[in-house]
């Protein structure tokens, strides 16, 4: 299969080793990788945080790079961007866009797949072959689990890897606070939410703490950092890219 | 059929009374979060009733079906509202009862004062009920002289600790016993001194109390949880029995409903009562549900009155998008999954309606648009849009999206601000590729903020992220850049490679 990869402006910007990772998983399972380089960022920010008007320039541009013929599926290493490529590109369409980006909107969204649906569901494939010889836990974002219903994917794929040690995370369907701007727009809530998340991260004496979205993971990364925790983050594909050859990695963004 | 409310003038009203706090979400959660004993008394009491929800509703093979028919049977309802609400009026007074429309809270307090004056009674009993809440009644019988007296047993703690309720089904969830044999002792008429904690003497100091007014009471005033269409019948589903002395033994019932409150037929009952207690408190059945239409000699109240209240709910009908949330049966089980208001509980809301219904529901009915500074702008951003709501919702409201259309309406009404020049420049640079990748190297100039691999403080508004998480220092190299390199490449063309010798 020919199938695009949309890196996401966090994941291009500030975690270009998960992105790097789905790209050499994807291609080691013998897809086809492309990165259509106008892309730049899906909009999730603005219309989450209201600006739907200012998100209709971001959703022309996702859609137009996405809707091309040739590309049989785009792969997000984000549950929260496919979710909104998924449910709300169309609402941004609809209001302020033309029939003609409302129906690239449509063509985009239908082959829009987060990372582990890609696997599971299309591909098919459960054990990537991937080794992994850490203590690891796994949080399932909220966007993944309730917008997307991955379900337990994600877990299916680790369980499969090999040497790994993964151990059930307390309380793992509780958001971790983050929410994008609400980090900042209500801080000391946000905070709350972090610190029991970070409580349970902690009692389960993993070496990382895995997900499937990168922002998600600078918050429970950035709340680990901070408190001195030695418990790294690591994107899912970067442990599902890991082979006995080349274990990922620098050992977490933030430990 | 009065022409004041279905005339539907141009613009509706929007509510009034207890729908707007004094202070932002963020200012007034900020002293909520430092409260440890309501967040330690929330935290237990919302746990405890999520994981009983989950249990009875998962025992239902047809909870999914159940939903989707509560959420069909609200969605017609609302689509054909003022022909509902005809009916229903026509069916109250065949019965004997009669009605009155109230635009808002001023008019629906008048309404109930001149009702319970007319009997000539100084006091009134009350059966839990929201819509008097909303609208304040208690406080206004108050200035008229005219007692109110809660019969719930929460919300006689709430009254009693003249305390404001923080959670629809359980108002007084941020109280542990302790606390309230404290308000027993200070306000409870009559109380034996010796009371200790013990939550079998508390209920029975309440009982006594409650007894000897139960007795004497000549007037009482309701809400309702369904009014049915097709027969004019009013239903309270409650779990203490307390209300259905109240709508039994007074020779006076006063009904207070939102005009939303309806259903079409007595069948559509059936839905509802598994709905509602299976996902409030996580039963199977409630133990009371009373049911009345009209009046009936030697049965029952001699005289029944209904007030319709509006107060902004048709101004909701007419956004198509939030109207959803009229949907709403009032179960609470959306707070008690919501991890905002279980850290926050429900006084940062500032409304009768706290949780995440309150944080779409309130902004409608009352409106969010006096200016920068209404506390109620705050609300559609008092999430982190994780979505627990809509999951457990028994009529399928989707408060994620509707959290998101608020917050548009919110921007596209809004006054010139900081936040959106930011948005707007980050909407032009992330708008072509060229741009995009000029502000990335920008942004790698982070790097120079950071120590170690990491970034402790920023300026503002960034410092908001700094005051609890550190952020890493962007990499050296983007993800393009490598792509585009032939480091990239050559390990693209390997992984091809390695796939193809497995
Ligand atoms: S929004 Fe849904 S879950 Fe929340 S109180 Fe209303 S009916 Fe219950």
């Amino acid at each position: 299969m020919r199938v695009a990869l949309f890196a996401t402006c966090l994941g291009d910007t500030l975690f270009p080793d998960a992105v790097k990772a789905t790209a050499l998983l994807l291609s080691r399972l013998g897809q086809e990788v492309v990165f259509p380089p106008e892309q730049t960022c899906c909009g999730q920010m603005h219309v989450n945080t209201g600006y739907q008007r200012e998100a209709l320039p971001l959703v022309d541009n996702h859609a137009a790079c996405f809707a091309d013929e040739s590309i049989d599926a785009v792969i997000v290493p984000s549950g929260s961007c496919a979710g909104s490529i998924r449910h709300q590109h169309h609402i941004v369409a609809e209001r302020f866009g033309t029939p003609a980006l409302r129906d690239q909107v449509e063509r985009s969204r239908a082959k829009t797949y987060e990372l582990a649906e890609f696997l599971v569901d299309v591909l098919g494939v459960v054990d990537v072959g991937a080794t992994f010889p850490h203590r690891v836990t796994y949080h399932p974002t909220c966007h993944s689990l309730r917008m997307l219903r991955v379900g337990d994917k994600p877990l299916q794929l680790l369980r499969a890897v090999r040497e790994i040690d993964l151990v059930e995370l307390p309380e793992a369907d509780q958001c971790c606070g983050f929410g994008g701007t609400f980090a900042l727009k209500n801080a000391d809530t946000s905070t709350a939410m972090l610190s029991d998340k970070l409580r349970n991260v902690a009692g389960t004496e993993a070496e990382f703490c895995t997900a499937g979205d990168s922002s998600c993971l600078m918050h429970i990364g950035g709340g680990l950092s901070r408190l001195q925790t030695g418990i790294g983050t690591l994107h899912l594909a970067e442990i599902l890219a890991s082979t006995e050859h080349a274990i990922s990695p620098k050992q977490g963004a933030l430990a | 059929m009065s022409g004041t409310f279905l005339g539907m003038p141009a613009a509706p009203p929007r509510g009034s009374g207890n729908l707007r706090g004094a202070e932002s979400f963020p200012a007034a959660a900020r002293t909520e979060l430092a409260n440890t004993q309501m967040r330690r008394n929330v935290g237990k009491a919302t746990r405890t009733i999520r994981d009983k929800r989950v249990q009875v509703t998962g025992e239902l093979p047809d909870w999914e079906q159940l939903r989707s028919a509560g959420a069909a049977i609200k969605r017609d309802v609302l689509s054909r509202l003022p022909e509902l609400l005809e009916q229903f009026e026509q069916a109250v007074i065949a019965r004997g009862g009669q009605v009155h429309w109230a635009r808002d809270a001023a008019e629906a307090n008048a309404i109930v004062t001149r009702l319970v004056k007319d009997t000539g009674a100084d006091e009134a009993l009350k059966v839990k009920s929201m819509a008097t809440q909303e609208i304040g009644l208690n406080e206004h019988l108050a200035t008229e002289g005219i007692t109110a007296i809660e019969t719930d047993l929460a919300e006689l703690i709430v009254q009693l600790g003249e305390d404001r309720p923080s959670h629809i089904l359980v108002p007084a969830i941020h109280r542990n016993r302790s606390e309230i044999r404290e308000i027993f002792l200070r306000s409870m008429p009559g109380v034996d001194p010796d009371l200790d904690d013990d939550p079998t003497h508390l209920a029975d100091a309440a009982r006594r109390f409650l007894r000897e007014r139960f007795v004497r009471a000549r007037v009482a005033i309701s809400g309702a949880n369904f009014g049915v269409a097709e027969t004019g019948t009013l239903s309270v589903v409650e779990s203490e029995g307390n209300g259905r002395m109240c709508l039994t033994m007074p020779q006076t019932l006063i009904t207070v409903m939102g005009l939303e409150k309806l259903i079409p037929t007595y069948a559509d009952l059936e839905v509802f009562l598994q709905l509602l207690p299976r996902s409030s408190t996580g039963e199977r059945m409630n133990p009371y549900t009373s049911m009345w239409t009209g009046v009936a000699p030697h049965d029952g109240p001699s005289e029944f009155h209904l007030v319709l209240l509006d107060n902004g709910r048709t101004a909701t009908l007419a956004d198509e998008v939030g109207r959803e949330a009229l949907h709403c049966i009032r179960c609470s089980a959306c707070l008690n999954v919501c991890p905002v208001y279980e850290r926050t509980g429900g006084h940062a809301y500032g409304s009768t309606y706290p949780g995440p219904i309150g944080a779409v529901l309130t902004p409608q009915l009352a409106g969010m648009d006096t200016g920068g500074s209404d506390p109620n702008s705050s609300l559609p951003y008092a999430s982190s849009l994780c979505g627990a709501c809509f999951d457990a919702c028994p009529v399928k409201i989707d408060i994620p999206s509707l959290l998101v259309e608020l917050r548009h309406q919110h921007v596209e009404e809004a006054h010139f601000s900081a936040e959106q020049l930011m948005m707007k420049a980050a909407s032009a640079a992330m708008s072509t590729s060229g741009r995009w990748t000029a502000a990335q190297r920008a942004a790698q100039l982070g790097r120079l903020l950071g120590r170690g691999g990491r970034i402790r403080t920023l300026p503002p508004p960034g410092n908001a992220w700094t005051s609890a998480r550190d952020l890493p220092v962007p990499p050296k190299q983007t993800f393009r850049q490598w792509w585009d390199s032939s480091e990239g490449r050559a390990a693209i063309d390997d992984a091809h490679r390695e796939g193809g010798r497995r």
